[in-house]
């Protein structure tokens, strides 16, 4: 059963605008930097400019002669605000992960360029930054490990001294089938074996972060306003930290201006606020720079793979087994461990493979920390079986499409059980890619590409494919508890009818982008049939919405959303009780549709939900025992995760005279369920894709070998604007999921989990005749005049 | 993100804003769109302590077209060039290259004068005035003086322009001849990583982004004057210079694209 189903004339399916739009185009809305605070003492964090250093001396009488400038304070100050308290992860994924204590303001040792080693107190953000530059800290230099597999070499320095070894974790996933893999490589008529980096990537969202503490000394509450993602995480997580009672705490999101991952945190400046502002007792704030934000936010992926495929003759893969190594950074942030994990139960892709393995060793090195970035894990796992892939069909002899439908899960599998212990909940892959082939012209493109062959023109045209996919809606709670997530994966939602018919929705998702209040108007419009204007979305603030787990994963809709479902299906039973109560009729015997409760048979025996709405605000004539109001709250637990799933063609032009690659043309075809409002997840598409063809063609977080950021900034880090964007043609067959009753999917990160592998693939296919096998991602214009030369070298 | 601390005062004419640089020495800088200097004081690369703003002398606004030439007033943005008829009319290359600078934003701030005086090798409009053969009008207390194009950019963000000077004009011979950029980046509104100006059927050849400053192609000049071929002459663009090693190219891959760039300008601009 479907919303579409049941309503069909309904807004579920249409292209309704998003009403978010209006005060984020007018610049009404109020981001953190937009608050204003009378008196508030701004923060500037002075960071490391010294990837491993110890922190000889600090001296702020410069900046103390600065106008507005009034105390520099360094780690050492500032330690009995948190005493031992560190910044908290919460994802200890093995019993003997390695998590070394976290502070706030670095004491002692700088561990990566961008560590925070002392904070400038001022009375203007731009006080601060000139007292935080005129810091002069005087640093010991200590070896420093910059490069993922450097960490793990014989003899390389320790990020941590403690520490006897740079191994955070080791963390793998195959039971008792070791022997039945090893048999497969060795029978296999096929076996291929590769090597993929990921490489870092910064994560850039249009507004960086930043937050406010605001005290109440009397009462001795604390309001912390913050640009996360996570408000009602980072109410708990505050508490705890700091000691603060959670009765005392309140955290707003305001308008938030993008995250992909970034926001999904709990960070040193949120902490250090929080504990000034109670210990001032004056509102505290700061604000980051973009440039700081480079160094200061997590950034996204860092991994070195391997990955093997065996196969038989025909290439039906019979194995797949994988070795990570994932880059932490200096420090694990919340979810950094478990990253990698995410990604670790889909190594095998889309396809039916037997026998499975995986295993990830995590490093430490003296770098920003990563966490979750756009995907967190899944786009990872995704790039390497689907380039494995093609490596696989080239040896079989057969088309990457040929590869793919030879070894996709069957439309009639599902529940499909994979080798990893996932149960995948629906699906049609072959269609999906069908699809794809058709609506990309493959047979035409390659037409023109051995056109161009032929003439010996230097435009080479390649056709890539990626088909994957994820696992979205996190996350049952007790799948998490088998993962050592320290969290449950449920969603709260609350809904309410006021006295005159409008109606309130309370919501635990938080939006940052997305559509929330959108998508929340449009199912709850349905059901109720009431306009969606009537809809008031309420989120964010956990003065008002107390209970939810907040936004990542792609999880709004399918666990947010769902809980938004269930609660207003609560209240029209209510509903319905009462107008049972009015007409005098049996609840059996009523239908409701368009707003109006019905007796069946007796069309005059009518009452429209506002009816009922009044008379549960009056409470008049309730039937016996029952409340008044109409209002319902659900806490939702998913059963299971859900799994998004397509077919992404991308179509390039490279010139082989400059290695510049153009992407002429890219296909999507997604099944990310059934479809709320098809104009949010074609916008979430289109920049999914965009952001995955970034880490194929233009991002890169550089670091030298001593463990400077070279890209730091917008200029050297090359986020493509829309002047890059290929021509996106999406089409999408959704196969409803089951898990949940809407039959929705999720679709924040499909495009990124996407598109990278099929850019990638591309551009292999544009230059295997030259010799190309492979192109490390940035696939910039000089690595791949070098991959032709080199290539073009060996064959010679 | 957040510049160091700086005043600021408004040039009420070229006159003024001469004796405003007199007055506060090396420590002022002279501010048209801000495109390229307030990046760097955000990024406190640049820290004057004073900003002289000449970005509201309208009079030294203009495209002028008459014998032969065309006189460009110092304050003209890039969006002007790119939409003049006038200009399309007499000098096509330096409209067209207008429109690759940076994105519109870019555009309707930055000034000639001010990309000139900013002498970034990597920027468009420079080369595009020494392949030109352009003059540059620089006036100080002592009155006006002409510089040829070839003999105003000295380093990287250097020039032969005295502290206490500044641009008012620049010209172009009218007539582009056969001419061509070729423009070489990765996002549309970036830098050139190489670029490459044919004007005047190869008589004028300049470099983006191939060294400390733009450079006039001599060596790709004097082979066709010679009656070298398109290929030939091309072959040379790279010789004798010390291109920059960045992110998104080393010198041996700037070479290169210098060479395949200069013989795809010259074909376009008509020289086979």
């Amino acid at each position: 059963m479907t919303i579409t189903e049941d309503a069909p004339a309904g807004h579920v399916g249409s292209r309704r605008l998003r009403k978010e739009d209006p005060a984020l185009l007018t610049g009404e809305a109020k981001f953190i930097d937009d608050l204003a605070l009378p008196g508030a003492i701004w923060v500037g964090v002075v960071r490391s400019t010294e990837a491993h250093a110890n922190i000889v001396g600090i001296d702020g009488s410069a900046a103390l002669e600065i106008d507005g400038v009034n105390e520099v304070l360094s780690g050492e100050d500032l330690a009995p605000l948190w005493g031992e308290g560190a910044l908290p992860c919460a994802w200890p994924v093995t019993p003997d992960m390695k998590n070394p204590a976290h502070l706030p303001v670095a004491r002692g040792t700088a561990k990566y360029v961008g560590d925070a080693v002392a904070v400038v107190l001022a009375d203007s953000r731009y006080a601060a930054a000139d007292g935080a530059a005129a810091v002069v800290v005087d640093y010991e230099p200590l070896p420093a490990v910059v490069e993922i597999e450097d960490a793990v070499a014989d003899g390389a320095p320790l990020v941590h001294a403690d520490l006897d070894s740079n191994e955070c974790y080791t963390w793998g996933l195959w039971g008792d089938n070791a022997p039945a893999i090893d048999a497969a490589f060795a029978e296999a008529a096929h076996v291929v074996s590769e090597r993929y980096l990921q490489q870092r990537l910064i994560p850039a969202p249009m507004e960086p972060r930043g937050c406010a503490a605001v005290p109440s000394p009397a009462g001795g509450e604390l309001t912390l306003y913050s640009a996360t993602q996570i408000p009602h995480i980072l109410k708990v997580m505050t508490a705890v930290v700091l000691g603060i009672p959670e009765n005392k705490l309140r955290v707003v999101a305001p308008s938030v201006g993008g995250g992909f991952g970034c926001k999904l945190n709990v960070y040193a400046e949120e902490i250090l606020c929080s504990a000034l502002a109670m210990q001032r007792g004056a509102p505290v704030r700061w604000t980051e720079g973009r440039a700081e934000a480079a160094v200061s936010t997590i950034q996204g992926r860092g991994q070195v793979q391997h990955i093997e495929l065996a196969a038989d003759a025909d290439g039906k893969v019979t194995a797949v087994r994988v070795k990570l190594l994932a880059d932490m950074g200096a420090y694990l942030q919340l979810v950094t461990p478990g990253v990698p994990l995410l990604g670790g139960f889909l190594y095998h892709g889309c396809y039916d493979i037997p026998n499975y393995m995986f295993e990830c060793t995590s490093v430490f090195t003296n770098r920003t920390p990563t966490d979750a970035y756009r995907g967190a894990g899944r786009p990872e796992a995704t790039y390497a079986v689907e380039r494995a892939m093609d490596s696989l069909a080239v040896s079989v002899g057969v088309s990457p499409e040929e590869i793919r439908a030879r070894n996709f899960i069957g439309a009639d599998a599902f529940p499909y059980e994979s080798a990893a212990g996932l149960v995948f909940d629906s699906g049609d892959y072959q269609t999906v890619l069908d699809k794809a082939v058709a609506l990309a012209d493959v047979d035409g493109r390659r037409a023109e590409a051995a056109q161009r062959r032929a003439s010996g023109s230097s435009k080479r045209i390649g056709v890539g494919f990626s088909s994957y996919v994820e696992m979205c809606g996190l996350a049952p709670s007790r799948v998490l508890a088998s993962l050592d997530y320290g969290a449950g994966g449920w969603e709260a939602a609350t809904v309410r009818i006021s006295p005159t018919c409008k109606v309130q929705v309370v919501t635990g998702s938080t939006p940052h982008g997305q559509g929330h209040e959108t998508c929340w108007s449009m199912i709850v419009a349905d059901q109720l049939g009431v306009d969606p204007d009537d809809v008031e979305v309420l989120h964010s603030d956990t003065a008002v919405s107390p209970t939810g787990l907040d936004t990542y994963g792609s999880r709004s809709l399918a666990v947010g959303g769902t809980a938004v479902y269930m609660a207003t299906e609560k209240v029209i039973d209510k509903a319905r009780a009462i107008a049972a109560h009015q007409l005098e009729a049996s609840e059996d015997d009523l239908e409701f549709s368009g707003g109006v409760f019905r007796v069946r048979g007796t069309p005059e025996a009518e009452v429209p939900l506002a009816g009922i709405a009044f008379a549960a605000f009056t409470a008049h004539d309730l039937p016996d025992g029952m409340e008044p109001n109409l209002e319902a709250h659900v806490t939702y637990d998913p059963p299971n995760f859900t799994f998004p799933n397509g077919t992404h063609i991308a179509v390039v032009e490279v010139d082989t005279d400059t290695g510049d690659v153009d992407l002429i043309d890219y296909v999507a075809v997604d099944d990310c369920g059934v479809q709320i409002n098809p104009l949010v997840v074609e916008g979430q598409v289109h920049g999914g894709i965009l952001q995955g063809a970034a880490q194929a063609l233009y991002e890169d977080a550089v670091y030298n070998s001593d463990g400077q950021l070279v890209s730091a900034n917008l200029g050297d880090y090359l986020v493509p604007s829309a002047a890059e964007a290929p021509r996106f043609r999406l089409d999408s067959h959704a196969t409803p999921s089951p898990t949940n009753p809407m039959g929705v999917k999720g679709v924040g990160e499909a495009g990124t989990i996407a598109a990278a592998p099929a850019v990638i693939n591309a551009v292999v296919d544009a230059l295997r005749d030259l010799g190309v096998t492979d192109v490390d991602m940035p696939a910039s214009p000089q690595t791949v005049w070098r991959a032709i030369a080199d290539a073009q070298g060996g064959a010679s | 993100m957040i510049p160091a601390a700086f005043d600021y005062e408004v040039a009420e004419s070229a006159d003024h804003a001469i004796s405003l640089l007199g007055e506060h020495g090396d420590d002022a800088k002279l501010l048209a769109g801000g495109h390229s200097l307030i990046p760097m004081m955000r990024y406190r690369l640049a820290t004057p302590s004073v900003l002289v703003d000449v970005g509201r002398l309208d009079d030294l606004r203009y495209i002028r077209t008459g014998n032969g030439s065309v006189s460009i007033g110092a304050l003209t943005r890039h969006s002007e060039l790119e939409h003049s008829a006038a200009l399309a009319e007499a000098c096509p290359m330096l409209a067209s290259v207008a429109a690759l600078v940076g994105d519109p934003a870019v555009r309707h701030r930055g000034t000639l004068g001010g990309t000139i005086a900013h002498a970034d090798p990597a920027s468009d409009l420079p080369a595009a005035v020494l392949a030109l053969g352009g003059t540059i009008v620089a006036q100080g207390p002592g009155g006006s003086r002409e510089i040829a194009a070839t003999d105003f950019f000295t380093g990287y963000f250097e020039s032969v322009l005295a502290d206490d000077e500044m641009i008012t004009e620049v010209r172009v011979p009218a007539g582009s001849g056969g001419w061509n950029y070729q423009k070489f980046n990765r996002r549309a509104q970036d830098w050139a990583i190489v670029g490459v100006a044919v004007a005047g059927g190869g008589s004028g050849v300049s470099l983006v982004n191939m060294g400390s400053t733009p450079i006039r192609a001599s060596g790709v000049e004097a082979a066709l004057a010679g009656g070298a071929s398109a290929a030939d002459a091309a072959a040379v663009a790279a010789d004798g210079l010390e291109p920059p090693d960045d992110l998104n190219a080393d010198a041996e891959y700037r070479s290169h694209l210098a060479r395949v760039l200069t013989e795809r300008a010259l074909n376009a601009a008509g020289v086979a």
